[in-house]
């Protein structure tokens, strides 16, 4: 689950200091993020900021186009299916 | 991550299914949780239904075997048997949007063709008010592996793409 944070970048120990989770475990989260593509992070100084990647977007959006054509060749099926099934 | 030009046209797709338009609707909407592909849910539950509200301005929601729901979207327009408009609120970090400005849109017609056949055309539109103008930073909070199936499916979905 997710919860959202606010605006703005925020750094790895601003983040933690938000939440009961372990620092390490809130990287260890963000890095997963990450390499799902859904964040970003870049240096700032001596600090990590973390972004959502605007390019999540367009995932969600790749991830729909594979997706609906699964959707709908399951709703073919079942509507074509006998009437009875459905009762 | 790379510069290339961020694609958030809309995605189409049609079916015909060899029903008369009203049961084409009414599969689609009234016993969507019989076709939905059922690992494709948002919850931390495994889905036990899945409902479309039968009107403008209802819920789109899953529900549990006990009772928890999450809510995928509202309702726009519900004009049996002939088209359904949807907004997709999950956002691209899979948390529930609530403000529906930020929701996609799916918008399906049913058009008959013939008395036995319809069919049916899709289209997701308006992904690009999934994105947050780069100011939000969403953070996980781990409660036993909340993550879920769907961002592992999800990933490995865009890993297939290519992405």
């Amino acid at each position: 689950m997710f919860e959202r944070l606010g605006a703005g970048p925020r750094a790895v120990g601003e983040i933690a200091n938000d939440m009961p989770v372990s620092r390490p475990a809130v990287s260890q989260h963000l890095k997963v993020l990450k390499d799902a593509g859904l964040v970003i992070d870049r240096q700032a100084g001596n600090r990590r900021l973390y972004e959502v990647d605007p390019s999540g977007v367009q995932q969600l959006r790749e991830y729909f186009d594979q997706f609906w054509d699964k959707a709908l060749a399951a709703f073919k099926e079942a509507a074509e299916r006998g009437n009875e099934e459905d009762r | 991550m790379t510069e290339a030009t961020m694609d958030t046209s809309a995605v189409i797709r049609d079916v015909t299914v060899a029903v008369p338009i009203q049961r084409a609707w009414d599969v689609f909407t009234r016993d969507f949780s019989t076709w939905w592909p059922s690992a494709y849910s948002i919850g931390t539950e495994p889905m036990e239904t899945c409902v479309i509200e039968p009107h403008e301005g209802g819920r789109w929601y899953e529900r549990s075997a006990s009772g928890a729901e999450c809510e995928w979207g509202r309702v726009r327009v519900y004009d049996a048997p002939q088209r359904l408009v949807l907004t997709w609120g999950i956002a691209a970090d899979w948390t529930v949007e609530p403000d529906e400005s930020k929701h996609s849109e799916i918008e399906i017609t049913f058009t008959a063709e013939g008395g036995n056949a319809t069919r049916v055309e899709l289209e997701h539109r308006g992904f690009e008010r999934h994105g947050t103008d780069g100011a939000a930073v969403r953070e996980v909070v781990s409660s036993g592996g909340g993550w879920g199936s769907l961002l592992e499916q999800y990933a490995q979905a865009t890993q297939r793409a290519g992405g």
